[in-house]
């Protein structure tokens, strides 16, 4: 319908560059890129698109980045590609961002995640670095108190493990329980931020839930950062928070057992 | 109305816009955004990336440009009803995105590219002068006609370009332009006529 009057050759029509729909499709989120980032546990697969971190995976197996693509795709139904450039800059960002798993400095592209996934691991980035918490202190957290079992599937989903810290919650009873990258990779990850794995089992098994402090008459989880301060004589363990409201103790503001 | 083409652009002048058929990829991007979007850029990036390099003039500064103009377009269509999305024009629609876009950053750089005068021109005799053989044409290498192309005044060289290379329609060009249909006719029929005039002279010399 639209006859040139003037036959210009069809070779006028100079193509667009082929980085161009790669470039405008990651800016906008519908095409990743990964690269690989050193993590405490070794190498890790940091995914990302103009939106944010979409997803980690293990990268110390082998034929990982096959298997991480195509998991990829398969659960994002996203394209995916190693990226193109890579800036010191970003290297040293989430370097830091996988050593801290705090999401300073990160966005996160979370678009698959629902709202209530979105505010467990809202919950579980606050926990900090060396510090556990238990999967109903998170449902507690975000207003849920009785959706336990639920907060350990999202956290299961989490699609930026180490980036945003789902290993730090564990079972009430201190197990240290399930990770989507095996139990033995989450015992790794919370040994090297000096959570002793064995060490929290035991102490759970022996009754030690929480920690009180004889001299403030606070009660913490024993990991809190408080609670590590408490000279071994003042230490109070109790195996349930009623109990150590029942001796006079109050729960600590920062880790609100 | 002179048509000076000879050629048929059914429904536009008599119509208007409204009388476009729905497009279907409007309907797609309409029900399904993010499935239908990577369609949109392979289908139209070679007219967006052309529109981007003849505002620019700069290879790298057209990527950029083209790359934002379907970002910008992809923020929109989140924002746009269905409905809206549906009756999108979308070559024009990307088309003026574009040069809205080419526009603001000039403004920016304190640098207006130059524009061709936009009142209606009468057409001169080259309009009728007989058309180059086709095929003399179609043998022509490409880097030739992009040299003439490119020394036309740049609103003649993009009207030429959206209409006889990307095939957009008078009333497309107008809404991609924001101008009024005759004056994207004019400009096209001027453009020609130089293109013709630059081509018999080098032809005879």
């Amino acid at each position: 319908m639209n006859t040139p009057t003037l036959p210009l050759p069809e070779v006028l029509r100079s193509p667009a560059p082929a980085e161009l729909a790669p470039a405008v499709l990651f800016r906008v989120g519908l095409a990743d890129e990964y690269l690989t980032v050193d993590a405490p546990v070794g190498p890790v697969f940091v995914a990302r698109n103009g939106r944010g971190l979409s997803a980690t995976a293990p990268a110390f197996t082998s034929d990982a980045a096959d298997a991480f693509e195509a998991a990829f795709r398969t659960r994002f139904g996203r394209p995916i590609r190693p990226a193109r450039h890579v800036g010191r800059a970003e290297v040293a960002t989430l370097e830091t961002a996988l050593r801290e798993g705090r999401g300073r400095g990160v966005r996160f592209d979370l678009r698959a995640t629902t709202p209530f996934g979105r505010a467990v691991l809202d919950a579980a980035l606050r926990i900090p670095r060396g510090e556990i918490r238990p999967y109903g202190w998170v449902a507690r957290q975000i207003g849920h108190p009785a959706a336990v079992r639920a907060v350990g599937s999202a956290l299961g989903h989490n699609p930026v493990p180490l980036l945003i810290p789902c290993h730090r919650v564990v079972h009430s009873d201190g197990r240290i329980g399930d990770y989507a990258w095996g139990s033995d990779v989450k015992r790794a990850v919370l040994a090297a931020e000096g959570v002793a794995p064995d060490a929290v089992e035991a102490g759970a098994r022996s009754g030690q839930r929480y920690l009180g402090s004889a001299t403030t008459h606070v009660v913490c989880f024993p990991t809190c950062h408080h609670a590590r301060r408490i000279a071994p004589r003042h230490r109070v363990p109790f195996a349930t928070l009623e109990a150590a409201e029942a001796a006079g103790y109050r729960p600590c503001r920062d880790c609100r057992p | 109305m002179p048509t000076g083409t000879g050629e048929a652009d059914p429904g536009i002048d008599a119509d208007g816009p409204a009388a476009w058929p729905p497009d279907p990829l409007a309907a797609r991007l309409a029900s399904d955004l993010d499935g239908a979007f990577p369609a949109l850029v392979t289908a139209h990036a070679d007219l967006v990336y052309a529109v981007a390099m003849r505002s620019t003039r700069d290879a790298m500064a057209a990527e950029d440009l083209a790359q934002d103009a379907f970002v910008r377009a992809y923020r929109a269509l989140e924002r746009y009803p269905a409905q809206r999305v549906r009756d999108l024009h979308l070559r024009a629609w990307l088309s003026r995105i574009t040069l809205n876009l080419a526009r603001n950053r000039a403004r920016d750089r304190r640098a207006r590219p130059a524009e061709a005068p936009l009142e209606a021109i009468a057409f001169d005799a080259a309009d009728a002068a007989p058309r180059p053989d086709e095929a003399v044409l179609r043998r022509e290498s490409a880097a030739a006609w992009q040299a003439r192309l490119a020394a036309l005044p740049p609103a003649y060289a993009m009207a030429v370009e959206l209409r006889h290379v990307h095939g957009l329609s008078y009333a497309e060009m107008a809404e991609a332009l924001g101008r009024p249909l005759n004056t994207a006719k004019v400009h096209v029929h001027r453009g020609l006529a130089l293109l013709r005039t630059a081509y018999e002279k080098e032809i005879q010399s």
